[in-house]
């Protein structure tokens, strides 16, 4: 046996299990992770709570493949990216279909915001001011949305957004811009 | 905490001081506007955070779709029963059918007025004549055959001469 190197016999029962293991813990870290992102995206619970199981169910099945050339949340967010798109696209494609939505506005989050040591007039300015970009959030685009959310909820850095959403970084900066001028714009028109 | 909480939590200017950089600098805000959105910005984050988790906690309750089922219960009964009704309607009422057949017939048989047989001797006439017609025809048909073999071609006529003379002798 070469030096300093110590060959442990693994059988497969052993590697499946650690594999096992190894995936219970991405889903413990990361699960309210993109269960938030489905939930700032969709505005529906339900949904939400759908996809996140999807999304898990998915990169169970292909966990194997996982290389690890990103970090698990960006291949993770990629998957749910790609779900909701699906969604959203069986969703047009079946519009006869009446389904129940529990979708909500996403400015009721404003009534989350946490009171810190604000005075009651800042914690209402405030909470008026996450109402406005909720409203602004809503309006967007699909694409604008969702590299706004991943940025500026899940404080992703552009290059990962660009890996997760499968877009340049280039085209992840002018979707941000783009974002970030309209919720500007629709904040200081309500102003 | 995060350098963006830290940064939003700290007073103006010292972020960039520190050399740090908020996302919305990043994204090509001036320090103003993005001191100003980035407040609304970190506002609305920590609501999502709030609202995500809140929901995420809270126990989930499954409801029964009873109503889906009942309608297909009901829609499942009528249908059995039209089924049911449709094949008793039937069956009664082929059998009034027949009894009412039965009945007019023995009624007829009663008033000595056959039903049936009254049209019966009108068949003997029919038969007659269309045998007539078939007759008719055939004799027509074999008069013109007989006509057409008589009619014999010019150059034929020594030899029908001959024939004429043989049926003679």
């Amino acid at each position: 046996m070469a030096a300093g190197t110590a060959l442990v016999p693994m059988n497969i029962a052993t590697a499946q299990e650690n594999a096992a293991q190894e995936f219970s813990a991405v889903v413990a870290k990361h699960r309210l992770q993109i269960f938030r992102f489905l939930l700032s995206s969709t505005r529906d619970v339900d949904l939400a709570e759908t996809l996140t199981q999807d999304c898990f169910l998915k990169a169970h099945r292909n966990w194997s493949s996982f290389r690890g050339e990103s970090s698990a949340m960006t291949w993770l967010m990629r998957i749910a990216i790609n779900l909701q798109k699906d969604h959203w696209r069986n969703r047009r494609m079946q519009f006869w279909r009446q389904t129940q939505t529990h979708s909500v506005d996403l400015n009721e989050a404003s009534e989350w915001l946490p009171s810190g040591e604000r005075s009651a007039e800042e914690q209402l300015l405030a909470k008026e001011r996450v109402g406005q970009v909720g409203l602004a959030v809503e309006r967007l685009s699909e694409r604008q949305r969702t590299v706004f959310l991943l940025r500026y909820v899940e404080e992703m850095e552009l290059s990962e957004i660009a890996r997760a959403t499968g877009l340049s970084e280039g085209t992840v900066k002018a979707h941000l811009s783009r974002a970030v001028g309209r919720v500007r714009t629709e904040m200081g028109g309500k102003q | 905490m995060s350098i963006w909480d830290k940064i939003a939590g700290e007073p103006e200017g010292k972020a960039e001081r520190a050399g740090l950089r908020t996302p919305a600098a990043d994204d090509g805000l001036n320090t103003e506007q993005a001191t100003e959105l980035g407040e609304a910005l970190r506002n609305f984050r920590l609501s999502i955070h709030a609202w995500s988790e809140a929901v995420y906690v809270q126990p989930r309750t499954v409801v029964e779709r009873t109503q889906r089922r009942i309608w297909r219960l009901a829609a499942g009964w009528a249908l059995g029963c039209v089924l049911v009704a449709g094949g008793a309607f039937g069956g009664i009422y082929s059998h009034l059918y027949r009894q009412q057949t039965v009945g007019w017939e023995r009624h007829q048989q009663g008033t000595g007025i056959p039903a049936t047989r009254a049209v019966e001797p009108e068949r003997p006439a029919v038969v007659q004549r269309d045998q007539q017609t078939h007759n008719e025809e055939e004799d027509l048909l074999a008069k013109v055959d007989s006509d057409v073999s008589r009619q014999v071609p010019a150059a034929m006529e020594p030899l029908a001469q001959l024939m004429a003379g043989d049926e003679t002798r």
